[in-house]
């Protein structure tokens, strides 16, 4: 099914996606905002720049846009997949809780902040670019990747794993992430850690037409919270 | 006249059942509170000589002493009150000034408990300080008018000499002499450690303590103790001492049985010789002269470093602020009537000088109308009692905060308020070796930075709930604050709206 | 209740185009872009600054003033008359529109400062023309001038933004820059001045976000001369940018470096030269720092800058095609005008990105 965003507006392409029982194409999208809430089986083909929380609460589906997405796209993700043929805004993967997004370009500041598993769910972003400061800010659980592919450079902002108390952040870069707060602990990635990427990373180098050996080329940094030092506030008797 | 006129204010409360005899009461009360009576073979007390400074509590071994207010009263009233009735009969028997010891304890308004503070919803995001950048950072000093550029263009940096502090509290002036050596001593390792400064006071600077010399503002007063060119150069800052909120317009007087030893050699006096601080400085009887010691001082010191000039906070205090503003000073340190004193008259202390919170606010909005803030810090002091007055001096304007009191509680001080006698049974404000030693600096200033870096918790707990992550951008920022049963006048001066508008 | 008279904070959506060859185009695109973003307003305020409109009168300000009534027209006719030569003046034509009510008088005024009023006042020009537009704004009941600036001009309105650009038939006009900003207040207001862009002379800010600074801001330019009368975040802002400009003589990278200062952590790590810099512009003028989420697009003469605050709070997107360079709140807005773009982009937090006029540009 075929289906121009811009001549419907947000609330109608909203309820005809909820009402699909099969794969949707929308063309002509320009901001229209949350594309997908929910989606729970269906494939959405989305051309063109879909507005802020598309696939909030998704719980299954996929999305594919070809071309950039906005803010907050995955908020609190619950299952699915989102590949994005472009680069992603702030705040990527807000509070995610499973599945799995894909960025082929850039993602802005806070990607997968306050990321967190379940039981069986365990999210995982991965970024083909680079990304803004606050990556990964108060992760509690997840994995998240930033490949950066163009970039020579460590390739994430400033305040990496800010608040950061559970999950893991693997950067695949020749230099380790600088400042890091002291809550976080940083290694170079084991075999055990490239065999955990390993899936994501295939489908991954599957999904855009890359090469793995071109992604396994340079190292990768393994940002994981310490457990000897944890955040804690000093609290007294009152 | 009877024998006991006057009725002692606590008395010591023994548990006959506990007590063991151990005589460790009688041991730890400089006081002499506590007796033997050997004929009868177990302790007694003096309630007259007992100042509640808790030190016979807190060490019996077996938990026997409690000391309790008491509950005998004068026939007292409402207007004639038993404080009232019993300082006339003081004064009728010796003819002397009361003398009183820490700061006004009287029932005058506290603005700082009157003023709420702001939190975000919705519009803006509240920060988690715990885990994202919150910066307490101050830097204290005067600030240029203009941008100057070089040939090339690009900005010179000319940034006059400031004070570098990582949290808006400094440890206000309490001098070698007033307090103890190990007081002193923890006092200096406690802004070593916390990165902020603490004071000397007007009685010089210890040989011993040369070495804590970034974190030290050593202060000149009107009596000069101590004061020479090493001692000058070795501060980070150096204050004129003008006034004190406890005194204002009061001197000092160390009697000479406290100037011994070290003192005598640190004060640069001869032992047993009376220490008195005029009550002005004798070269400033007027503004113009202020400038003229600032100016002496950074000559003396080649202008490497800022001047702090201290008053008291009182009627005229913004005009008087604004004349020093224009006089070359750097830094304002403003003393509420509220701050502490190791001695002062009582009629002074509970008498004379105004709130902190309304003199700060007078003062920053005076300095702002005659657009000269920019060329001085202000430093707000008197009374500070909890990282909360601090957010809220510093949303009236203030750049930083003085304390003192509460410094000197957290190396175990009971606020008995007897400084006066010399006999401070907790080692702070006494020279006697035996009592000295009672104050462990080694733990003295670990207690302290404690107090800090709960402080500063705290401080950037509630600049995160404001949306707030660097402590300029709280200062003067007076939307942060609303009044709670304050009146029309008392919001207009404190230039704050009243909670509910 | 009147703008000014409390503080009414508010979120929004701002957009902004500008053609670096000085090429001159029609305000269509302005509207088209701003109107993708209806989402981010609520229809409590709309506007626009549009640079290089006026070029037959390009060495006089154009005044844009807001009339309650016709008393309040004589007056301020009579203090313009006083202080200027008025070199034309007319109505500014607008359409009649249901969704636009409560339309005040609205008219426009090219201006020169009488040669010797301006002598007499010992001020350089802009400091008088600004002088003039206080005493007018807190002097002259029901007169309000919003926009004061040569060869540019602020169109603005209670209504959702594509209104507001269609009231002011803003199509019909053309320059090399237009800023939009649809306003989303958590108060109404209900009147005209309050709505965004904020203008002083050539500068002009829309803006996005709510400051937590703003009093020790307010406290802190309301010292150098600056009445902030509207008590909103943009006219703070607006004179902040002027002061440190007009005043203290520093470009537009060291400006962003004041309003928008990195942190002390991340100065520490840069190069020497660089960090001395930094602290001495943040140490000197710390106060002036605006915390809290912001997005502005500053426009003016010849040139327009986008920021962000330095934690990045606000989105805010960039993209270039040839010689034109847009920004906008968020992407759409840009694609829904621009579909092929050579490159997109989001800015860092405290980062300015600067454009200007090509030399030899219009």
């Amino acid at each position: 099914m075929n289906v121009s965003a811009r001549r419907l507006g947000s609330r109608i392409l909203n309820d005809e996606i909820r009402r699909a029982e099969e794969d949707i194409i929308i063309e002509d999208c320009f901001g229209e905002r949350y594309i997908g809430s929910c989606a729970s089986s269906i494939t959405i083909t989305i051309n063109g720049t879909p507005g802020n929380a598309m696939g909030a609460y998704l719980d299954g589906a996929t999305i594919i846009v070809n071309g950039n997405v906005q803010d907050a796209v995955g908020d609190t993700m619950n299952d699915g997949k989102i590949i994005i043929h472009g680069n992603a805004g702030d705040a990527l993967g807000y509070a995610m809780r499973g599945g799995k997004i894909y960025v082929k370009g850039d993602a802005g500041y806070r990607t997968g902040i306050h990321m967190k598993e379940y039981k069986d769910k365990r999210p995982v972003i991965v970024v083909g670019g680079s990304t803004g400061s606050f990556l990964g800010e108060y992760l509690a659980g997840g994995m998240i990747i930033v490949l950066g592919m163009e970039s020579e450079a460590c390739p994430v902002g400033d305040f990496t794993g800010t608040g950061m108390h559970g999950g893991l952040i693997f950067i695949r870069s020749s230099t380790p992430p600088a400042n890091l707060p002291k809550q976080v602990t940083v290694s170079l990635a084991d075999d055990l850690d490239m065999g955990s990427m390993n899936e994501y990373l295939m489908e991954y180098a599957d999904t855009f037409g890359l090469s793995i050996d071109e992604i396994l080329r340079k190292p990768f940094y393994r940002l994981a919270p310490n457990a000897k030092n944890p955040y804690k506030q000093l609290y007294t008797i009152y | 006249m009877a024998a006991f006129d006057i009725y002692p204010e606590y008395e010591i409360v023994r548990n006959n059942e506990r007590c063991t005899n151990c005589r460790v009461c009688e041991k730890q009360c400089a006081n002499g509170a506590h007796i033997f009576l050997t004929d009868k073979n177990r302790m007694a007390a003096d309630d007259d000589k007992c100042v509640n400074c808790h030190r016979c509590v807190a060490m019996c071994p077996v938990r026997a002493l409690k000391i309790v207010k008491t509950n005998h009263t004068f026939r007292e009233n409402l207007y004639w009150t038993g404080k009232s009735i019993k300082e006339i009969k003081r004064q009728a028997e010796s003819g002397g000034v009361l003398l009183s010891s820490m700061g006004n304890p009287e029932t005058y308004p506290v603005y700082f408990d009157k003023i709420l503070l702001n939190a975000s919803q919705v519009t803006n995001p509240s920060i988690d300080p715990l885990r994202e950048p919150m910066e307490t950072r101050v830097y204290l000093g005067s600030k240029p008018d203009k941008v100057v550029r070089d040939e090339k263009g690009r900005i010179k940096i000319d940034l006059p000499l400031h004070i570098k502090l990582s949290m808006p509290v400094m440890l206000s002036a309490m001098s070698y002499g007033s307090i103890s050596y190990n007081a002193h001593e923890s006092l200096a390792r406690a802004a070593a450690e916390a990165g902020i400064m603490y004071n000397t006071g007007e009685g010089g600077l210890h040989e011993d303590l040369y070495r804590y010399g970034k974190n030290t503002i050593v202060q000149v007063a009107s009596g000069r103790f101590g004061v020479h060119s090493r001692y000058l150069s070795n501060g980070a800052a150096i204050e004129i001492k003008m006034g004190q909120g406890a005194k204002p317009g009061i001197g000092g007087h160390l009697p000479g049985s406290k100037i011994v030893g070290d003192i005598s050699k640190t004060r640069m006096i001869p032992e047993g010789s009376d220490a008195i601080s005029p009550a002005p400085h004798h070269d400033i009887y007027s503004i113009e002269d202020l400038s003229q010691l600032v100016y002496s001082l950074k000559e003396a010191t080649g202008y490497t470093k800022p001047i702090i000039v201290k008053i008291a906070a009182v009627h005229n205090v913004a005009a008087i602020a604004s004349g020093i503003a224009r006089s070359g000073a750097d830094i304002i340190a403003i003393d509420g009537f509220r701050g502490g004193t190791g001695a002062a008259p009582a009629r002074i202390r509970d008498h004379v000088g105004i709130p902190i919170e309304l003199a700060l606010a007078s003062v920053d909005k005076r300095l702002r109308d005659e657009g000269i803030r920019n060329r001085v810090s202000i430093v707000a002091g008197g009374g500070i009692r909890s990282s909360a007055d601090v957010v809220k001096a510093i949303a009236l304007g203030a750049d930083c905060v003085y304390i003192g009191t509460a410094a000197l509680i957290a190396l175990g001080c009971h606020m008995c308020r007897s400084c006066h006698t010399g006999k401070c049974n907790w080692g702070i404000a006494t020279q006697r070796e035996d009592l000295v030693k009672r104050l462990n600096p080694d733990w003295g200033y670990k207690r302290l930075v404690n107090l800090l870096n709960a402080w500063k918790h705290e401080i950037m707990e509630m600049m995160g709930g404001m949306g707030i992550n660097a402590i300029e951008s709280l200062r003067g920022n007076r939307l942060m604050l609303r009044g709670v049963g304050l009146n029309e006048k008392e919001l207009e001066i404190l230039g704050i709206k009243h909670a509910g508008e | 209740m009147r703008e000014g008279m409390f503080r009414n904070p508010s979120g929004c959506a701002i957009s902004g185009i500008f053609s670096k060859s000085g090429k001159r185009f029609s305000g269509r695109q302005i509207i088209e872009s701003i109107a993708v973003m209806h989402e981010r307003s609520n229809g409590l305020g709309g506007g626009f600054a549009a640079y290089g409109i006026y070029p037959e009168f390009k060495d006089h300000y154009a005044f844009h003033i807001f009339y309650d009534d016709i008393y309040a027209k004589r007056e301020c006719e009579e203090f313009l008359e006083d202080h200027f030569d008025i070199v034309s003046f007319s109505q500014i034509p607008t359409r009649k529109l249901p969704e636009i009510k409560d339309t005040p008088l609205i008219w426009r005024y090219f201006l020169a400062p009488l040669p010797a009023k301006l002598a007499d006042s010992q001020q350089d020009e802009g400091e008088y023309v600004i002088r003039c537009v206080f005493r007018i704004n807190t002097g002259i009941k029901g007169a309000y001038v919003f926009s004061s600036g040569k060869n540019m001009g602020v169109f603005k309105a209670v209504g959702f933004p594509e209104d507001v650009g269609r009231f002011y038939r803003l199509e019909e006009y053309e320059g090399y820059c237009f800023t939009a900003h649809g306003r989303y207040p958590t108060n109404t207001p209900g009147w005209w001045g309050g709505a965004h862009p904020f203008a002083l002379l050539d500068f002009s800010v829309v803006h996005n976000g709510e400051i937590s600074s703003y009093d020790a801001n307010r406290r802190t330019i309301e010292m150098y001369g600056y009445k902030c009368t509207l008590q909103t975040d943009t006219e703070v802002i607006t004179y902040i940018i002027d002061y440190l400009h007009r005043k203290q003589g520093l470009d537009l990278k060291e400006i962003c470096s004041v309003i928008a200062a990195p942190f002390w952590s991340v100065i520490a790590t840069r190069p020497q030269k660089e960090r001395e810099e930094l602290e001495y512009l943040r140490c000197v003028f710390d106060t002036l720092l605006i915390n809290g989420p912001f997005s502005i697009i500053v426009g003016f003469e010849g040139g327009m800058m986008a920021l962000n605050d330095r934690l990045k709070l606000r989105s805010m997107v960039v993209g270039e095609k040839d010689d034109m360079v847009y920004v906008a709140s968020e992407e759409a807005a840009i694609r829904v005008i621009q579909k092929d773009l050579d490159r997109v982009w989001s800015p860092k937090g405290g980062e300015g990105v600067i454009v200007t006029l090509e030399k030899g540009s219009a």
